[in-house]
């Protein structure tokens, strides 16, 4: 037995025969609703957006260094890959940051009824999508 | 009748306070949680001041960002947004890591290397700031 936990994994049927019980239901064997996919999302684009600060920081640095290195970040935040690039992460941030003051409002202890938790889930999509389009709208704008 | 061993005398002499001490929650639990909920309060604002910076700067020269980033109100936030970003990150990423990594030799390795690596950015960024900043 490799761990203590492998012990509360085993149990006995109606019929008396050895079964491993699972740890926990399996997350596989749920439907996906709202409220779950919402939530795994919310991390996804956490990390999402982590990854996007190397390009935040690469750019910030670039800025601070010299003007062959600022034009290296520049080319690429103006090409085809770099507008891919910006346009997820525009969408990860604006969806993390909607989702987040949806956590802060539950953190304050409102808006748990099952009905708010679908009403303000779909009000984030939204929200997040509508965001999204008019950052990138407004950036291509300016450009 | 044999003495007891070192460790056995130390179990004897603490008391049962002293026993329970740090064994869970003494008051530092919610350290983490709370500085997640301050730093997300601080991204909401920070947030979107960056993005609507960034738009009005789209496609802006090396010496337009230099211009932007070098003043004292800019320079200050962008510091408070590299603070606030990255201890929010470095945290999301600690739960995200303890929650998926499950050898624990691998777990604090990924721990160590991500701590590291969000510091080393912070750290850049921070400077990158300061030297725009110092310069102009």
């Amino acid at each position: 037995m490799a761990d203590v936990r492998e012990a509360l994994m085993s149990g006995r049927n109606s019929e008396g025969a050895g079964v491993r019980r699972p740890l926990s239901p399996h997350l596989q064997v749920y439907r996906p609703q709202i409220t779950s996919t919402l939530s795994i999302l919310h991390r996804l684009m956490g990390v999402a957006l982590a990854v996007g600060t190397l390009l935040f920081v690469w750019w910030l640095a670039a800025a601070a260094s010299s003007d062959a290195a600022f034009a290296l970040a520049a080319g690429l935040m103006g090409s085809v890959v770099g507008w891919v690039l910006i346009a997820g992460w525009t969408l990860a941030l604006w969806y993390h940051f909607c989702n987040g003051i949806r956590h802060l409002w539950w953190d304050v202890g409102r808006g748990f009824e099952l009905s708010e938790v679908h009403a303000t889930g779909k009000l984030v999509v939204a929200a997040s999508l509508v965001l999204t389009v008019l950052t990138l709208v407004a950036g291509a704008a300016m450009r | 009748m044999s003495n007891p061993t070192h460790s056995q005398q130390a179990a004897i002499m603490r008391s049962m306070l002293g026993r329970a001490r740090g064994l869970g929650s003494a008051k530092s639990g919610t350290g983490h949680w709370w500085a997640q909920r301050l730093t997300a309060i601080a991204l909401v604002p920070l947030g979107v001041w960056f993005v609507i910076g960034a738009i009005a700067h789209a496609g802006a020269s090396r010496a337009g960002i230099e211009h932007w980033i070098s003043g004292p109100v800019t320079a200050t936030l962008m510091l408070a947004l590299i603070a606030c970003m990255f201890q929010h990150m470095q945290l999301g990423l600690q739960v995200v890591i303890e929650d998926y990594v499950h050898s624990e030799s691998c777990r604090v390795a990924t721990l160590l290397a991500m701590k590291a690596a969000t510091a080393l950015l912070a750290i850049l960024a921070a400077l990158s700031v300061l030297k725009m900043a110092l310069a102009g």
